[in-house]
């Protein structure tokens, strides 16, 4: 995820009231934009923000970032704030239109909020300042040095005199616009934002039951929908009778709406459209479906685990060749050999998908929960036949989004169900709708091999990842690159071994693949931080020690890979952890402490894992992380950030799967697929670094350490390997 | 159908609807009192938790027609400004996330404090165990609880 700083522009444009400056971004969620590519025309007004200054002090930064509980509206606050001098209650971040003619970037997701932003509105801030301060002087016919912006004003101290922002935008607004690249910034010691603790501005609506996610938008007359998809992927009604679900009172309509194709993936199926979403829950309940379920009802779990240990264990597309791997695992030294599983998983949002749309005649409006609402625009016009610029699309809150949301799927499908309806309707999907309709983290099986020496040093890795792939279910089959979201991580694993090897096959199969929370790095993190601590203990050596004389930053490194970790600052989070977590300090018997130290979306997170396992069964004692992830705008939401994706990837390691039988996901609720409780959750301590490189991503890297820290520990604990997710120890 | 009247907090309210709809969907869509959030429909998961008389239950499993002339408090009704020390404590703790489940969090951590002003963690946990936070706030939800328990002993 390159950050290309050339694509930074800043202009004025024609402002009601007030200054108003345009702001772009650098190049956004790379996965999101190749998408887009087929589809978006060049624009002619290509920012992707706007700050506004009002005569009455107030800025705005008008935005289309979704707010999903990462705390970004704060975060974008605090940027612009710092640098144009103003307080930080007098910006607020207000959700731009749906206009993909005027913002280029209208994505949220990737950890890539603060890292795109960080850097374009701290130069738009310091834009805002340099105008003011002109305009003071200019007004005051005094030099700009003689005067200093604060809180909103200039002051010329020499005069005592004092103008407000607001007094000054008319004057700023007529000066020419500075080179963006040559604005001043702030040297951070002068930082009173960046860097503090600041609460988050969604907090307060998110305690009264006042904040608007998608499933509480209310519009006067609305019908709600909801509808009967086949259980089976692929599958559709072969024929149904409504008679018994019209019969219930407040539903309004059933009718067939048909699956969608590549990039919607819609199943497709029977809508029932009612005054009511239980009436709505209950006509369906009523109907009578037979269904056509196709050829994927011949998949299982069970078959598509044992392809993906075959394809595992054969030779895949060669990505990654130093040295001659199969030489010395041919030869003597002592040898490991290990294989890690993976199920599928679900994203499982708190708020289920849901959308609300309105179709009129030759228009239409949509209130989504969305990570992409020029994605859900789209494919609304698209599927209503009008011209994108005709949907307004507004976004609300979201109850989660963890990838999950960047989907165009149920935007399809209400598109379908308002051509249908004309009257505003509600699309709600049930828990079981969303658990067994979801677009699910691949299932994985890697194969890894590897050798030390008689000194103890690593001699040889070899790592062949199978997995069903996210690349090769939605790229058109001409551009097809399975392994494109399948390796990161692995193909940078960051250890000084000789001979290394990395290799891909993918597995077909029926059940929709899609980006989880951290991607493959949810499964890659796990497979290379766990094989180097079998490599360490066949080594006989500390799993701290042996990793950190494996992070050597050679005086001429460079990345050979893109996101390739920089050693040292990987070895740097390992040591801080390892300090803050006591490592080495004696444990009683049955307690254990495992560690890993991992790189992704641009931040290095080191997690240790102290464990007690006891009759057959264990419990997490505490988590200890520490974190360089380059820049801090809000400590708070790092550390929250941090918290958050420690304990989704603990449902994972602990706890979650996704199977499937007869083609068709057999967890249907929070019954069967239970998330972390309170009374599971592990103490966190979280240690930041102090950091000037750029901003890294905080929404998902806190995540991949997190299992292979616990299996570690467990091992520690108890000479148990645990090598299939989620964990299951051998009775005592 | 069935003409049914709720006494939603200190307001009465007067609805037609199938005696077996849950209170969840009369609150949300009867009423748009859309703070009781819908998560699982079967008492899994505590994002629809109001209380009935003071004490927290699930309103995704509560049929309408049950609640006879119980007193039902939503999370709009628990303070008129957010004043409720629970409320002022997931502020100061910074718990939410997306924020989805926390309606729920405090609808339950409310009728714990109600009953137990000084509870343990074990308390804690046995009270939330209901509640999933799929954003994994659980060590802010512990502390914020310790701290309205702190601050309700205050008088505050």
């Amino acid at each position: 995820m390159g950050i290309d700083r050339r694509s930074f522009v800043v202009r004025t444009a024609a402002a009601g009231a007030g200054l108003l400056i345009g702001v772009r971004f650098p190049a956004a969620f790379a996965a999101v934009q190749e998408n887009e590519k087929a589809t978006k025309k060049p624009v002619a007004n290509p920012f992707d923000a706007y700050v506004h200054v009002h005569p009455d002090n107030r800025i705005s930064l008008i935005v289309a970032k979704s707010e999903m509980g990462q705390g970004i509206k704060t975060g974008l606050a605090m940027i612009l704030a710092e640098e144009a001098e103003v307080d930080f209650k007098s910006v607020s971040v207000e959700q731009a239109d749906t206009r993909p003619d005027i913002y280029t970037h209208m994505g949220t997701g990737g950890s890539g909020s603060t890292m795109e932003n960080f850097e374009p509105l701290r130069r738009a801030g310091a834009t805002v300042r340099g105008l003011m301060i002109a305009a003071a002087a200019s007004k005051w016919n005094v030099s700009r040095d003689e005067c200093e912006a604060k809180k909103g004003t200039v002051v010329h101290a020499k005069s005592s005199r004092k103008v407000t922002y607001g007094e000054l935008v008319e004057a700023a607004q007529k000066l020419p616009l500075p080179d963006p690249e040559k604005v001043e910034l702030k040297d951070e010691s002068e930082f009173t934002l960046i860097g503090h603790a600041t609460p988050r501005v969604d907090i307060p609506a998110k305690v009264n039951g006042s904040a608007q996610f998608g499933l509480d938008v209310r519009v006067p007359d609305m019908k709600f929908a909801v509808v009967a998809r086949c259980p089976t992927f692929g599958g559709k009604p072969a024929r149904f009778d409504a008679s018994k679900a019209k019969a219930i009172s407040g539903v309004r309509d059933v009718f067939e709406i048909p699956a969608l194709g590549r990039d919607k993936f819609t199943a497709g199926g029977v809508v029932v459209v009612a005054d009511s979403t239980w009436a709505a829950m209950k006509g369906r309940e009523a109907l009578d479906i037979v269904w056509d379920h196709g050829r994927g009802a011949a998949e299982t779990s069970d078959s598509l685990n044992e392809e993906l240990r075959a394809a595992a264990s054969k030779a895949g597309k060669r990505l990654r060749n130093d040295g001659d791997v199969e030489k010395v695992l041919s030869n003597g030294g002592k040898h490991v050999d290990a294989m890690y599983e993976f199920p599928y998983l679900a994203h499982a949002t708190m708020e289920p998908m849901n959308i609300t749309a309105h179709a009129r005649d030759g228009e239409a409006e949509v209130w989504a929960p969305t990570q992409s609402p020029d994605w859900v625009q789209r494919t609304v016009a698209e599927i209503l036949e009008v011209p994108p610029n005709k949907v307004a699309v507004h976004t609300t809150y979201l109850g989660g989004g963890f990838g999950r949301r960047y989907m165009a799927d149920y935007p399809a499908e209400v598109a379908q169900i308002a051509k249908v309806v004309r009257e505003p309707v509600q699309l709600v999907w049930s828990r079981e709708d969303d658990m067994t309709h979801d677009f699910y983290r691949p299932s994985a099986c890697h194969n890894m091999r590897g050798a030390v020496n008689a000194a103890g040093h690593p001699v040889a890795w070899s790592h062949t990842i199978a997995s069903t792939s996210i690349g090769g279910w939605w790229d058109p089959p001409e551009q097809a690159a399975p392994e494109k979201s399948e390796v990161g991580g692995a193909l940078q694993m960051p250890y000084a071994i000789p001979n290394v090897r990395l290799e891909y096959n993918a597995v077909a199969s029926v059940v929709p693949p899609l980006w989880w929370r951290s991607v493959e790095h949810s499964f890659n993190g796990f497979a290379v931080e766990c094989f180097i601590d079998e490599l360490a203990a066949a080594a006989g050596k500390d799993p701290v020690e042996f990793r950190r004389s494996l992070l050597v930053k050679a005086a001429n490194w460079k990345p050979r890979f893109e996101d390739d970790p920089n050693p040292a600052r990987l070895r740097g989070v390992l040591e801080l952890a390892a300090l803050k977590a006591g490592w080495g300090k004696a444990l009683p018997k049955g307690k254990g402490r495992g560690i890993a130290s991992y790189s992704s979306f641009g931040s290095y997170i080191a997690e240790v894992a102290e464990v007690t396992v006891k009759d057959g069964s264990f419990k997490i004692d505490r988590i200890v992380a520490a974190i360089d992830c380059g820049r801090i705008v809000n400590p708070e939401s790092v550390r929250a950030q941090a918290e958050s994706a420690i304990v989704y990837g603990l449902s994972a390691a602990l706890k979650n799967a996704i199977t499937v039988k007869n083609g068709a996901v057999e967890q249907t609720n929070f019954d069967g697929y239970d998330p972390i409780r309170i009374n599971e959750a592990p103490a966190i301590e979280v240690y930041l670094t102090h950091s000037t490189e750029d901003p890294g991503g905080m929404g998902e890297p806190a995540l991949p350490p997190a299992a292979p820290a616990v299996a570690n520990a467990i091992f520690a604990a108890s000479g148990q390997r645990l090598r299939k997710l989620p964990f299951q120890l051998k009775s005592a | 159908m069935a003409a049914i009247r709720l006494l939603i907090n200190g307001k009465s309210h007067d609805v037609e609807m199938s005696p077996d709809t849950p209170l969840l969907w009369v609150l949300r869509d009867n009423l748009s009192m859309t703070g009781t959030k819908y998560g699982c429909g079967m008492g899994l998961c505590g994002a629809c938790t109001v209380h009935l008389d003071g004490e927290a239950v699930r309103a995704c499993q509560t049929p309408v027609a049950s609640v006879g002339t119980k007193k039902i408090t939503t999370i709009e009704g628990l303070s008129a400004d957010s004043s409720h020390p629970v409320q002022r404590a997931w502020i100061a703790e910074q718990v939410p996330q997306c924020g989805y489940c926390q309606p729920g969090q405090i609808m339950s951590a409310a009728a714990l404090l109600a009953k137990t002003p000084h509870p343990s963690d074990e308390q804690i946990e046995n009270a939330m165990v209901g509640n999933l936070c799929r954003c994994g706030m659980y060590q802010r939800i512990r502390k914020a609880v310790h701290r309205a328990s702190l601050s309700a002993g205050k008088g505050a």
